[in-house]
């Protein structure tokens, strides 16, 4: 299961480092970005922000894969009690929590499958997804022109691709569309990058006051 | 050079949220209302990045051989197409619509 599961993500990374290259980021660049930051929804926002702004961009586009990396943290939360890693192995589980390491080991029903799932599909996803990034890259940087090659569609779909499994609420359903319109529709005034950090703020008020929730007491 | 430095910072900013869940584990993390904001956080970023990286070329709103392309590609996911197939063919789609138009 690990290995299935590094290797389908081993294929996004194709597309991840193929996309990098087209944003004007090098090989290296790239390269260092998969190891170092591992974390895919991160690492797409960043080279997207990247570009359509270019390095007077970098500040807005290291905010947002900052806020894009904050569901790992909740991640690390549920593997601390199972992992009880210390020392260097603490520090390398951390590098090695993202969505499909808790995924399946949060799977797994005993607590030494659980631990065994979390290193073998971190591990897996880190040397499938660093190597495909290499071979994207390669590849990315061997083409022309990026939009006859459609890479910046291609760059759509991903992030359509990472926000669909999130789609099954309506509070998350209201959330995109607003996200969306106000992003799109503030574009034209707003420097690169601020558009997107103003739709997280729109998820920030969703969110404390509770509102589109199917599922909230009627008020009396 | 400023492309290296955000690479950096970048990297430890992600990696900051990782490492606090396991440093830090019964804190604020645990309130359920934290745990669904950050979800929200989530969704709202990967579709304003959607919208943008679809409908928007040098800060301004355009139309253009995206939008076809993004349509099959959700039209795909509905399908549960694989990731990098879905990635692929919105791709070849918006490739082949420039080539011939």
């Amino acid at each position: 299961m690990s290995i299935g599961v590094g290797l389908a993500t081993g294929l996004y990374g194709i597309s991840f480092g193929a996309l990098s290259t087209a944003a004007g980021l090098n090989l290296w660049q790239t390269q260092v970005l998969s190891l170092l930051m591992f974390s895919g929804g991160s690492q797409f926002a960043f080279v997207g922000i990247i570009a359509a702004g270019g390095p007077a961009a970098v500040g807005v586009a290291v905010v947002s894969a900052w806020l894009l990396g904050v569901r790992n943290g909740f991640y690390a939360v549920r593997m601390n009690p199972v992992l009880e890693a210390v020392g260097f192995r603490k520090l390398l589980s951390a590098q090695l929590t993202i969505d499909e390491s808790t995924a399946v080991a949060t799977a797994q029903n005993l607590r030494g499958d659980q631990v065994k799932g979390f290193w073998l599909t971190g591990a897996a996803v880190f040397v499938f997804w660093n190597t495909m990034t290499f071979v994207g890259a390669i590849l990315g940087s061997t083409i022309g022109d990026p939009k006859s090659w459609g890479l910046d569609a291609a760059a759509a779909a991903a992030f359509l691709g990472l926000l669909w499994p999130r789609l099954k609420e309506r509070q998350a359903l209201a959330v995109a569309a607003l996200a969306f319109t106000v992003a799109v529709v503030t574009t034209p005034s707003l420097p690169v990058g601020l558009p997107i950090i103003l739709a997280g703020l729109v998820a920030l008020v969703v969110g404390a006051f509770n509102l589109f929730d199917r599922k909230r007491e009627p008020t009396k | 050079m400023t492309i290296w430095i955000g690479i950096l910072l970048g990297s430890v900013a992600v990696y900051s949220w990782k490492i606090f869940g396991y440093l830090v584990p019964h804190t604020v993390l645990d309130n359920p209302r934290v745990g669904k904001i950050a979800n929200l956080i989530t969704v709202a970023l990967l579709s304003a990045l959607t919208g943008v990286q679809m409908l928007t070329s040098g800060g301004a709103i355009s139309f253009d051989a995206r939008v076809p392309a993004i349509a099959v590609a959700a039209v795909m996911l509905a399908f549960r197409a694989p990731f990098i197939v879905m990635v692929a063919v919105a791709a070849a789609v918006a490739a082949l619509l420039r080539y011939f138009f």
